[in-house]
């Protein structure tokens, strides 16, 4: 068995595409881009065991002639675990697409409230005399915010989501 | 003796599980399951301690498999101390969820899939501890992780949906690095059982060496949140049940640490990365504090304040001496214990004041004395006020940097002891702010205002928005949104399981304060088997230097 180029390619190739995919901001792309991760890893695994050989069955084989059969094992757990995971995420972005008609990852409201917040002391600002946007979460009020009209029709959720385009509307 | 129940800690939550869930319909039996089970898993856990303490390291071969081959969980004291801090800790917020779940009468949530997915956790969490090969703490993680996304978006609102799909794939990430790397090493040395890794990895060029613990150790980092992997912690974290945030700000970055630890010290005793190591702990001591002062919300602020602390025990790791070590390893069992009391302190406070916000707490401390006790005793500690366990820890920890001596020791000691002073600015406002002020309702004049406003002229799209965010700030059923609105604190009594769950959560964390002599000891002779090495190869292989 001589060594094949046709292994590393595809592995290197997998996990460059699974990182693009993943660094997207829309929720299906990352789950295309953590099967193709996970399918890499998977790669990665079944080329750790050496070159490859005949199927590790007693009577079947020769041991010396057996490809490593431990690999195999750890790559059958790992593609459960894949599978079990990527259900659940399936899961979360049709929830999240019921819930926000949003399939991308959503913002932390209170992050950017603290974030946008000015250099005063948390402890002398009357919250009750703040913007209501400015408000810090849990406080009444402090989800009032100009209403987006989708083209759709329906009103998005309010966000200050202020220097990020629009999710493009093909996507959903 | 100690072979048989060394499985136990991982089968008899998995077993439970598989009863609680049988017992779905039976909330009653479903309690009881798992209250007896974890109450059997905190005396086997401390069987295994007082054994693992009085033998040394032990190892099991599961199914009787011969030692490389098959699946090994091994013993020693560092696991054992492990296992006791974090079933008692499992104990203390099950016991506060039965409280919450009985008082709030909620049988339509999904609280039936609760207590099986909780001993799940519980059952991952002892696995990676036990793990006596890499690829079985990678199955243990996985278990543990699983079991946290469905706890983590219980109930499917908005908020939880989007901290957990955050929380999903940067774990899944992690967990995709971990096999990764576990291919590489057993593509490298041909095994993934640690005890032989330890023996064989030495062997091999050092680049080789490297690349493997460098990506292990980015994958336990993101799991334990050390400075640069940190930041999808305090982004996830609040939104979850008070429980639940409880739980997993105790133990499940306590398991990355655990992780690191391990690997750090049996298979890379080199140090090549222990300046790395030594920077990422000041960063993160630095970055997490700075990042608590800036918050309002106490679940953030303590959320921040668990990745500033998450510092100090890599600290300890960093410096890679025995008396580094002991104190990460006090530190890990303190800290345990004590984030778990605050965030279940926090659920208190979100029952009785309506919020976590501090801009809208008030006179807490006038409304239930012993609530403000229950905040104030594990604040303290978290501080590092003197006579308590934080204290204890801190100071073993900088004096073994004084111990060290070199500039980038000193310079993280400094920086733990400004940290250390730093964490009383956020602890402190929490109690002047929401327990010592007068109710909200006497500073604000217009309090009506806000309440009003609730109900006056808004599209409807927005009152479900505003519905469903106070649903999962509070955690309420929705019919008692019109009651907790006007957020009023509430002078109804606090329902006696969960205070009784939170005070003896403060009583561990008083009782660690204690017995921290003998505690010490523990981790002073834990620290010295990791440092030695040869006790748990040996207990894996019987004989020194086989494989």
């Amino acid at each position: 068995m001589t060594p094949t180029v046709v292994l590393p390619v595809l592995i290197g190739g997998l996990y460059a595409a699974g990182l693009y995919l993943m660094l997207d901001r829309s929720l299906t792309r990352v789950l295309l881009g953590f099967l193709l991760l996970g399918n890499a890893t998977n790669l990665l695994l079944l080329s750790a065991g050496g070159p490859a050989g005949l199927a590790p069955l007693l009577g079947y084989a020769e041991p010396e002639q057996m490809s490593d059969p431990l690999p195999q094992a750890l790559i059958l757990t790992a593609i459960v675990i894949t599978f079990a995971a990527s259900a659940f995420l399936l899961a979360l972005i049709y929830r999240s697409w019921r819930l926000v008609r949003e399939e991308s990852v959503g913002i932390d409201e209170e992050d950017r409230r603290v974030a946008a917040r000015s250099g005063q002391d948390a402890d002398e600002i009357d919250p009750d005399q703040l913007a209501p946007e400015d408000r810090p979460a849990g406080h009444a009020d402090s989800l009032h915010g100009p209403h987006v009209e989708e083209p759709d029709g329906h009103l998005a959720v309010p966000s200050d989501d202020v220097d990020l385009a629009r999710p493009r509307g093909g996507a959903r | 003796m100690i072979s048989a129940l060394t499985p136990l800690p991982v089968l008899l939550p998995l077993l439970g599980a598989a009863a609680a869930l049988l017992a779905g319909h039976h909330p009653a039996i479903q309690r009881t399951v798992s209250v007896a089970v974890l109450t059997a898993v905190v005396g086997v856990s401390l069987t295994l301690l007082l054994l693992a303490d009085a033998e040394g390291a032990t190892s099991v071969a599961v199914g009787g498999w011969p030692v490389p081959l098959g699946i090994v969980l091994v013993v020693d004291r560092l696991s054992a101390l492990m296992l006791v801090v974090a079933s008692t800790v499992a104990l203390g917020v099950l016991l506060f969820a039965v409280g919450q779940g009985s008082a709030d009468g909620d049988e339509d949530t999904p609280i039936s899939i609760f207590h099986p997915t909780f001993l799940v956790l519980v059952a991952g969490v002892s696995n990676a501890f036990l793990a006596g090969d890499l690829f079985n703490l990678y199955v243990g993680f996985e278990i543990l992780l699983v079991a946290s996304y469905v706890l983590l978006t219980l109930g499917g609102t908005a908020p939880r949906i989007r901290g957990g799909i955050t929380y999903v794939v940067v774990s899944l990430t992690s967990s995709l690095l971990f096999l990764a790397a576990l291919a590489l090493t057993y593509a490298a040395a041909g095994t993934v059982n640690m005890a032989q890794l330890a023996l064989r990895l030495p062997e091999l060029p050092s680049g080789t060496q490297l690349l493997i613990q460098s990506m292990l150790l980015i994958a336990f980092g993101i799991k334990a949140a050390v400075f640069p992997l940190y930041a999808w912690l305090p982004d996830s974290y609040p939104t979850a049940p008070a429980p639940v945030t409880a739980v997993f700000a105790g133990l499940l970055t306590k398991v990355g640490v655990y992780a690191i630890i391990r690997t750090q010290t049996l298979l890379f005793p080199g140090g090549a990365l222990d300046d790395l190591l030594l920077w990422a702990a000041l960063a993160t001591m630095l970055v997490g504090i700075l990042g608590a002062v800036a918050q309002t919300d106490i679940r953030r602020m303590l959320s921040f304040t668990l990745v500033s602390h998450i510092g100090y025990m890599v600290f300890g790791i960093g410096l890679a001496t025995a008396a580094g070590l002991a104190g990460a390893i006090f530190y890990v069992a303190h800290h345990i214990a004590i984030q778990t009391t605050l965030f279940l302190v926090a659920g208190l406070v979100e029952r009785q004041g309506g919020s976590t916000s501090i801009d809208r707490l008030g006179g807490l401390a006038r409304l239930s004395p012993l609530l403000g006790v229950l905040y104030l005793v594990p604040a303290l500690n978290l501080a590092g006020i003197p006579p308590l366990s934080g204290f204890i820890g801190k100071a073993g920890l900088l004096q073994a940097g004084v111990a060290d001596g070199r500039a980038l020791a000193l310079t993280l000691v400094a920086a733990a002891a400004v940290v250390s002073l730093l964490t009383l600015i956020p602890v402190a406002r929490v109690w002047t702010r929401a327990f010592w002020r007068a109710t909200p309702g006497e500073v604000v004049p217009d309090s009506g205002a806000v309440a009003s406003g609730l109900g006056g002229g808004q599209a409807p799209v927005e009152q479900t928005a505003w519905e469903r965010h106070q649903a999962v700030a509070t955690a309420a059923h929705p019919a008692d949104l019109a009651e907790q609105g006007t957020r009023e604190p509430s002078d109804r009594p606090m329902p006696p399981l969960m205070v009784a769950a939170t005070a003896g959560m403060v009583g561990v964390t008083v009782a660690l304060t204690v017995l921290a002599g003998p505690l010490y000891g523990l981790a002073d002779r834990a620290s010295a088997d990791l440092l030695e090495r040869t006790p748990y190869i040996t207990a894996v292989f019987g004989t020194e230097g086989s494989g």
